[in-house]
């Protein structure tokens, strides 16, 4: 086992930026990530990928370049390809690297696990041939693949972003089916303001619409009914848009309305979550510092809700000052007089997210599934399933798992947990709040027995379960 | 350069080595991600549900869904975290959720 200051879990923007500020600070760093290269999802391969294919990628991809390089200092210990299969408070954290388990320890934890993409059930959504906006740009990022003939569904900027890209590598998307309406558009301006001070963002949207314009990528607006046919794999995705019915025949789908935070292993915990409306999703209860309820706990990035890459960045050294402030290595007016710009940057940044979150929202047809959409991959759980479920009296997502195992399969709820809260809440007349979310519990990834048996401190928590 | 799939590589990648999937032989390369080198090599279903037998493909790519599980020298792991290595023998994981009774 070894004692370090800080362990930090995930290298993605958060988790980077705070593991240099707190070794400038002196402080000793665990930094554990899942991936062989530091980078997270945003940056991915961000080493090999932006010298290569930096031009498709684009300029805020390669900022990641630097976030990677800050890693090489002698306090930063990057464990790579770390599976995390255990968190406990306040810092002991179990993980398996190629099939052998470790422990490490530390005085304070900072989770940066970042955002997983919105569950988008549509019928067929579980048929080889569809994926996530997000797996085609860990694709092209990690591997240098780019699909041919793609339909992008769904909304927001990330779906842009990857069109962009694939127009730029040669591979235009066959069209985009967006969710998106004008009525969206109008309560988005609304928040004409705030839109204003992120204007950085929204230029940078006008310019990649420009770019698909210039392909020729035609686009489908106020898109609705998206259900995606085939059999063995898809086929086509069909839709209703300004009240024609379309069916696009093509063999990938990728599917996007938005990302939401990751919140495992805060919740393995027991970190305290809130709804959070107008994201509509549940984050975990922070201070300005990222300090969770658990206060030995820090939560940077994403993961603590929705803010983008560079708020992320701004996030992590955030928690970190606090966090060298916590252990002694910087005086509280130290730390004040560091936060102070960061504050102001970050403000900046988060500045256009209100515009953002309203003028993309959330496609309606997949936060509530007709009845025969699959909700839970993994033990194929339906929507008309959960709200039956809720007729015989299912209040909230743990008693889901008794009535019918949703959420219960190896992905653990990641990608239904969201969904069978708002079914729930709708059919029980309740607000997501009070329908609350499953409690997750550790192994939060499979582990072997041989790796459970090779770290043998028993705890409290094992126990207890 | 084409694959069997609706995917393009923007470059070759580097040397190739023979991998085992479900009895096929694939030259897939060497230190790429399984489930890419698996999905340009056009294969569908990487498994099937042991629930209803449904085929699945990966789906997030990043290690959250575990769509893309496959059998690798006896466990099952997620083929989006894993990089090909030369003689690797991959198969369709096994096994349903429902107990043999005899």
């Amino acid at each position: 086992m070894t004692e370090t200051d800080l362990v930090v879990v995930g290298s993605g923007p958060a988790g980077m930026s705070a593991a240099r500020t707190a070794a400038d600070a002196g402080l000793s760093v665990a930094l554990l990530d899942e991936q062989k290269r530091a980078g997270g999802q945003i940056y991915r391969d961000v080493e090999m990928a932006a010298r290569i294919r930096g031009d498709i990628l684009g300029t805020d991809f390669k900022k990641g370049l630097e976030l990677v390089e800050a890693l090489q200092h002698p306090n930063i210990r990057h464990i790579s390809s770390a599976i995390v299969w255990y968190v406990e408070e306040p810092a002991k954290v179990a993980f398996s690297v190629d099939g052998s388990a470790s422990l490490v320890t530390g005085k304070r934890l900072l989770l940066a696990t970042g955002a997983l993409e919105r569950p988008m059930p549509v019928p067929g959504w579980t048929l080889p041939g569809v994926m996530t906006a997000g797996a085609a740009q860990i694709l092209l990022k990690r591997s240098a693949m780019v699909f041919e003939n793609a339909v992008l569904a769904g909304c927001g900027p990330l779906l842009y972003l990857l069109a962009a890209q694939m127009c730029r590598a040669g591979s235009p998307p066959m069209a985009m089916v967006e969710t998106q309406s004008m009525v969206d558009r109008f309560a988005a301006l609304r928040q004409g303001p705030g839109a204003v001070r992120g204007w950085r963002y929204l230029a940078k949207g006008l310019g990649l619409l420009a770019e698909l314009r210039r392909a020729g990528v035609k686009r489908y607006t106020g898109a609705s009914s998206i259900t995606v046919d085939g059999a063995e794999r898809a086929h086509a995705l069909c839709f209703t848009s300004k009240g024609q019915t379309h069916r696009l025949e093509c063999e990938t789908i990728l599917l996007h309305h938005g990302v939401v935070p990751n919140t495992q292993s805060a919740r393995s915990i027991g970190v305290p979550h809130q709804w959070h409306a107008r994201q509509r999703a549940f984050v975990p209860k922070t201070d300005e510092w990222g300090r969770t309820q658990l206060k030995e706990v820090f939560i940077a990035g994403d993961g603590a809700g929705i803010g983008g890459a560079d708020a992320a960045a701004i996030a992590g050294e955030l928690s970190a000052l606090e966090i060298a402030c916590d252990l002694g290595a910087l005086a509280a007016a130290q730390r004040n007089e560091k936060a102070k710009s960061r504050r102001c940057r970050l403000r900046a940044e988060l500045a256009a997210r209100p515009f953002i979150d309203l003028a993309y929202p959330p496609y309606k047809g997949a936060l509530y599934p007709s009845d025969e959409t699959i909700v839970c991959r993994c033990e194929e759980v339906t929507a008309g399933d959960i709200r039956r479920f809720a007729k015989l009296g299912c209040l909230g997502p743990n008693q889901a798992k008794a009535f019918g195992r949703a959420g219960m399969g190896p992905c653990q709820g990641r990608y239904c947990g969201l969904t069978v809260t708002e079914l729930l809440a709708a059919a029980n007349g309740r607000s997501p709040a009070e329908t609350g979310y499953s409690r997750i519990r550790p192994p939060i990834k499979p582990v072997t027995l041989n790796e459970l048996g090779s770290v043998s401190v028993p705890t409290q928590q094992d126990v207890e379960g | 350069m084409k694959t069997g799939s609706t995917m393009r590589r923007l470059h070759e990648p580097g040397p190739r080595v023979s991998v085992r999937f479900a009895g096929k032989e694939l030259n897939l390369c060497d230190g790429g991600n399984l489930a890419a080198e698996l999905l340009a090599a056009g294969i569908i279903p990487f498994r099937q549900t042991p629930v209803s037998g449904a085929p699945r493909n990966p789906y997030c790519m990043m290690g959250a869904c575990f769509d893309c599980l496959v059998e690798i020298d006896g466990s099952v792991r997620q083929a989006c975290m894993i990089e090909v290595r030369p003689g690797m023998t991959v198969s369709r994981p096994a096994g349903s959720r429902v107990a043999d009774n005899d």
